[in-house]
């Protein structure tokens, strides 16, 4: 299969990668996927005055639409608010990275994965 | 050396240049163009005879009779016709089949098939090295059972049947043996005289011959009787109808005919360039090979990277042409089902990459791979929550994962 650009690009110079303290309780951590299923998110993000996502990291095990799909995602919701980052939708995520149809599970996980670190900083609230 | 580099000789080989050469002398109005059918002048009595060298070709190669010899489109066709061929010609003695879980593709769907028409279907598993043990197969016999179905070598761990063994069983038992050999044609040596396997299938384009042809053998002595798929002018003794593709056959010829020369030779420089790429490699922290190594064909190397995901593995190594058992490379976004069948891991089928080495592969090139695979692994840890994971020392499989 041949991979878009997009995808390409993101998977050569993947940004945002590493890891926040998840014991930091503005830090929320998002772990979504399975490993028996081939793809494993984890995207945290470290929230600041006014809901603003200061810092967010990424790492990711699946292939290369995943993680780009997940990159992709950690540069759209830095510099956001919470509720900002809650609207990004997979299938601004697929477009972007012109996922085919049998990747569009990538970009939904990156979703969920925005959603689950979230969630995990408010319930830290 | 040349980037990109091929790796994937299981999948199939390039058409070595002699055998180019005798194809194309087939392929122009000067050369041998003919309808081998045509038995009133010389343009068919030319094609008739060099289809019948190069049956003598293929018969050599595995010590077969040229009268054994079928020519087909390739071994997909070679599998239906022996498997569908045997069932209906034999439907009357019995309808059950024995096979196993990891054969190809070509061997499990014609299966499913007569399993839809009425047919019994016995899936042997496989140990954990993908071995069938002769035992299996002489428990799994019954008194309606009419065929066995085995592959000869394992497309994707290189795990080798003993078929002499099988041979044996299903012979004292009155039952037929067919075997899927593409991947030994021309790495292992296959003696008709001495296996009593009663239908073999082979492809040319495995060894260095051309798509688009291959050959089942169908034993004369004891005589194998199969019911024709193909159906027309009853070429092949009427097993297999339709004009002879010369070309192509001229090309299995030759293929054959190099390899009986130098497969001793290229097969000894393989395992060794293989073990090269194992000593590359294998101080590098869990990995496993797939297989048992020390048992299966030496083409081939099949290695789960844990917690790196197969595909993007075979991203990092974009100049290198592998394969992978991860789902992502399936249209069915299931991992390989071979693995599977050996007891791995969902996580380590997705994490598995084979590599096979062929007659054209250099020390350098492997080298060069084994350079890349260090710095893609790296890479791809360095990514991966799951390497995390293992460093702080949690057990993957007590997580809760949210399975989609």
């Amino acid at each position: 299969m041949a991979y878009s650009e997009e995808v390409l690009e993101h998977y050569e110079n993947p940004r945002n990668v590493g890891t926040l303290d998840k014991n930091d309780k503005n830090v929320g951590t998002g772990l979504v996927g399975a490993p028996a299923c081939g793809d494993v998110m984890r995207l945290q993000i470290k929230v600041g005055d006014n809901d603003v996502i200061e810092d967010v990291q990424f790492k990711t095990f699946g292939c290369g639409s995943a993680i780009a799909s997940s990159s992709l995602a950690t540069e759209w919701i830095k510099g956001k608010t919470l509720e900002e980052a809650k609207k990004i939708r997979n299938t601004e995520i697929a477009k972007e990275l012109a996922l085919p149809p049998i990747k569009l599970h990538c970009s939904i996980l990156a979703e969920d994965a925005i959603k689950a670190a979230i969630s995990d900083y408010k319930s830290k609230k | 050396m040349k980037l990109p580099i091929y790796l994937d000789y299981s999948a199939t080989t390039p058409v070595d240049s002699r055998v180019a050469t005798k194809m194309m002398a087939c392929l122009s109005q000067d050369g041998i163009f003919g309808n081998s059918g045509s038995r009133s002048h010389a343009f068919g009595w030319k094609a008739d005879e060099a289809i019948e060298i190069a049956r003598n070709q293929v018969a050599e190669l595995i010590n077969a009779d040229p009268r054994e010899i079928v020519w087909t489109s390739g071994a997909t066709e070679a599998n239906n016709l022996a498997i569908k061929g045997v069932a209906e010609f034999y439907s009357k003695k019995g309808k059950h089949i024995i096979t196993s879980t990891i054969e190809h593709k070509a061997v499990l769907d014609p299966c499913r098939d007569l399993e839809r028409l009425g047919y019994d279907v016995t899936y042997l598993a496989p140990n954990k090295q993908g071995i069938i043990a002769p035992e299996q197969v002489k428990n799994a016999l019954r008194d309606d059972t009419i065929l066995v179905s085995l592959m000869h070598v394992n497309n994707e761990i290189g795990a080798i049947n003993d078929i002499a063994a099988i041979g044996e069983i299903t012979r004292n038992h009155g039952v037929l043996f067919h075997v899927d050999s593409v991947q030994s044609l021309g790495k292992l040596p296959i003696n008709m005289q001495d296996v009593k396997v009663d239908l073999l299938s082979i492809s040319a384009h495995k060894c260095y011959g051309p798509k688009g042809v291959g050959v089942l053998f169908v034993r004369r002595k004891p005589r194998v009787r199969i019911q024709a798929q193909i159906l027309g002018g009853g070429q092949e003794r009427g097993m297999r109808s339709g004009t002879l593709a010369t070309h192509q056959i001229v090309g299995m010829g030759e293929a054959c005919a190099i390899a009986k020369e130098s497969m001793t030779e290229e097969y000894a420089r393989i395992k060794k360039l293989r073990q090269q790429l194992i000593d590359g490699i294998q101080d590098l922290e869990a990995i496993q090979i797939n297989g048992d190594i020390n048992n299966g064909i030496a083409s081939i190397l099949n290695i789960s990277f844990a917690y790196i995901e197969g595909e993007s593995l075979m991203m990092s190594l974009s100049d290198i042409a592998v394969s992978s058992g991860s789902a992502c490379t399936s249209a069915s976004l299931e991992p390989s089902y071979v693995l599977r069948s050996l007891g791995l891991e969902d996580d380590m089928a997705h994490s598995s990459i084979r590599f096979s080495i062929g007659r054209f592969t250099t020390e350098e090139e492997i080298q060069y791979t084994i350079k890349k695979i260090r710095s893609a692994v790296k890479k791809l840890r360095d990514l991966s929550p799951l390497w995390d994971m293992y460093k702080e020392g949690i057990d993957l499989k007590t997580v809760q994962w949210a399975e989609h």
